[in-house]
């Protein structure tokens, strides 16, 4: 029988499926950070259980982490006591269980999103998951990877299983070519503007089409990143060669016949001809501009240039009222343009897009530009490797001498619990996946958009189409 | 820690119809810097909170345990801390047309029941609460059906293995416990594709 892409890697996984119960997934690898463990721990050490598969998990400090820069001494100091408490905590819980963690500032640690297809940990048919809803990410291989709660945290420590009803499929096609100055963030905010932040629930979304196939694997992580944003936990994208040209030489890759072995197993997994979804929807990279958030979730998008949607012209009373709340506390007015609205910071970084094709895209824009007074513009590599690779290439320097502030490597203001946070009633352009109300800080205002409109903003301090600013200068490469 | 289970129950339901109400509204990302499950109450809905004409602000919905959402409930982040904070508030139940989910799974998971009723019930309930602000609703698990003041019964889905967990106060980590034959065989039949090094 035909099957997709994540019915293969679903069906492989199964341990057993007893009558009117869930299935048992077995999980090839099991990432955990500092915020959702602790308690994770605790039930483990209640009950005298142990971690099941230490050698399939692996922790880094990435959320409470703070990204200022190192001192004197080479140390990134934590002021905050219950972040250090916490941090604290989970060496203290790795230590008693033998997995490996990278701790703040050490070479491989940073977000759990970047570190994993850093390291190579991340490979094309495995089963991922990880107590954060941005697990989608490393579906980006073609590995079923998804957020999971605390108690889950705990079933995969303890038994390297959980428990799951099968969802359903979601064919998103993307056909075309982007334009210049449009790229893969533009793409996934695209989606999620027409599906809605409901769209996916209960389906994994599968990403196809030949705007998909030309991304690289930065860019498929982008938008496999935010297919929670539509609501669907999981999201994935076909492995092919530009998949396993990524992976090849990583750290824990396989090697030599092992990788003989592992690509001729990745050359199954794409979905098969004559394999059907439950749902598809389809859109033309060809018009695609870039896009912009204009209120409190990922699906208020529009394109950059277009006018901020009137409450009155909305039909449904529910959505009227939605619309009509994030308004006020956007302070937007309705039909207003968004082009030319002054922003107080930019903020370049997170899961979505803190990789470094991401830092060189932000950088290709800003190179020989000053950022505009009064806008503070932070650039937030996603890891230290990235960090090191960005700095040998220059990339700091671009930054420092444009005025942004160049930190060490976290989830830094994408979730504002690490001291990076925007002051009430602040705006930002945030390259980040949210902008939900205070997320970015209490009373903080979030407009998402794509790196480049990031760089391009923070160089007028207003909102700017990045395509008025690849004009003037030579093409670049965007995808 | 193995549940209580959930007998039926009756409550005063507070109005909260409001679409897409994220996790981080539930309880904002400053409250996760901790280690344990206490002291999480107080960040339910804090931000909202400071507002004196929001719902949970009003006396009347003192010790309510119903909660009427807006669809899509809970989307956004998967921190548990959303239901241990509802529950630690003292909600026992979340009625919605859908819900987030991650969310629905992690209220499973803390006898916390997500209660999925069609638009039309879940309109006539907010109609009904804003004729009686204390509107009381009945639930029984059981039977999965809500009770309005009118007498109108309505039914509600629940998967049959979390009912029956969430009825006999099963917890899901000893039933995984139960299942470990069948794991130890998948494990001798696939080796592990990754090997990372110890601490």
């Amino acid at each position: 029988m035909a099957k997709t892409l994540f019915e293969k890697v679903w069906d492989a996984h199964v341990v057993a499926s007893p009558p009117n119960s869930p299935s048992i997934l077995y999980i090839d690898l099991h990432l955990i950070h500092e915020v959702t463990s602790p308690q994770a721990f605790t039930v483990l050490r209640e009950r005298g259980l142990k971690v099941r598969r230490p050698q399939q998990t692996i922790a880094t400090m990435d959320h409470s982490t703070p990204t200022t820069p190192r001192g004197l001494d080479g140390i990134i100091p934590v002021v905050d006591a219950m972040a250090r408490a916490q941090l604290d905590q989970l060496v203290k819980n790795c230590q008693e269980h033998n997995i490996r963690v990278f701790e703040l500032g050490t070479e491989h640690q940073g977000i759990v999103h970047v570190i994993g297809p850093e390291l190579g940990l991340t490979q094309p048919g495995m089963t991922i998951v990880c107590g954060d809803s941005h697990t989608s990410t490393h579906g980006a291989f073609g590995a079923l990877a998804f957020g999971i709660g605390t108690s889950e945290v705990a079933h995969v420590l303890a038994t390297q299983t959980l428990l799951q009803y099968k969802p359903k499929t979601f064919e998103i096609r993307v056909d075309g070519q982007l334009a210049d100055g449009v790229v893969a963030k533009d793409i996934i905010l695209a989606i999620i503007a027409n599906i809605g932040v409901g769209g996916g629930t209960g389906y994994v979304l599968e990403y196809t089409g030949s705007a998909i196939r030309s991304l690289n694997m930065e860019a498929r992580m982008t938008i496999c990143n935010m297919s929670i944003e539509a609501g669907a936990r999981a999201g994935m994208i076909a492995p092919d060669d530009t998949t396993f040209e990524y992976i090849i030489g990583r750290q824990y890759a396989p090697k030599g016949k092992a990788w003989e072995e592992a690509l001729a197993y990745w050359r199954t997994l794409p979905t098969d001809e004559g394999a059907t979804y439950d749902r598809q929807f389809t859109l033309n990279a060809d018009e695609l501009v870039p896009m912009i958030t204009y209120g409190t979730n990922p699906g208020m998008g529009m394109p950059i240039t277009g006018q901020v949607p009137d409450p009155a012209k909305v039909g449904d009373a529910s959505e009227k009222a939605g619309l009509e709340k994030a308004l006020q506390y956007m302070g937007l007015q309705p039909n207003q343009p968004l082009l030319g609205h002054p922003v107080d910071v930019v903020f370049i970084g997170s899961c979505t897009n803190s990789r470094i094709t991401d830092l060189r895209l932000a950088a290709d824009m800003l190179k020989g530009h000053r950022v505009a007074e009064n806008v503070r513009v932070l650039v937030v590599p996603g890891s230290q490797q990235v960090k090191k690779q960005a700095e040998a290439e220059g990339l700091d320097k671009i930054f420092k001498e444009a005025g942004a502030e160049w930190r060490e490597a976290g989830c830094s203001m994408c979730i504002a619990m690490n001291g990076d946070q925007l002051q009430p009633g602040q705006y930002a352009v945030s390259t980040s996946n949210r902008n939900f109300e205070g997320r970015q800080g209490r009373g903080g205002r979030t407009f998402l958009a794509s790196p480049l409109t990031a760089a391009a903003t923070a160089i007028h301090g207003v909102i700017t189409d990045p395509r008025t600013m690849i004009r003037a200068k030579q093409p670049i490469e965007v995808n | 820690m193995i549940m209580e289970p959930i007998k039926p129950f009756s409550s005063v339901a507070v109005p909260l119809p409001i679409e897409n109400i994220d996790t981080d509204q539930i309880i904002p990302a400053r409250y996760l810097k901790v280690t344990d499950k206490s002291s999480l109450a107080e960040g339910l809905f804090s931000d909202w909170r400071e507002d004196p004409n929001f719902v949970l602000n009003d006396e009347r919905y003192k010790g309510a345990q119903i909660l009427v959402a807006g669809h899509n409930f809970g989307c956004g982040s998967s921190r548990e801390h959303a239901p241990w904070a509802l529950k630690a508030y003292g909600f026992r139940a979340i009625i919605s047309t859908y819900f987030a989910d991650i969310f629905r799974n992690n209220a499973l998971k803390n006898g916390l029941l997500p209660i999925v009723v069609d638009a039309e019930t879940h309109q006539k309930i907010l109609d009904m609460i804003a004729e009686v602000p204390q509107t009381t609703i009945h639930v029984d698990l059981e039977a999965q059906t809500i009770t309005l003041p009118d007498g109108q019964s309505v039914t509600f889905p629940i998967d049959a293995f979390s009912k029956t967990c969430l009825l006999e106060g099963i917890d899901e980590l000893g039933y995984l416990f139960t299942q470990m034959p069948a794991i130890e065989a998948y494990e001798s039949a696939h080796p592990p594709r990754v090997s990372i090094g110890g601490a």
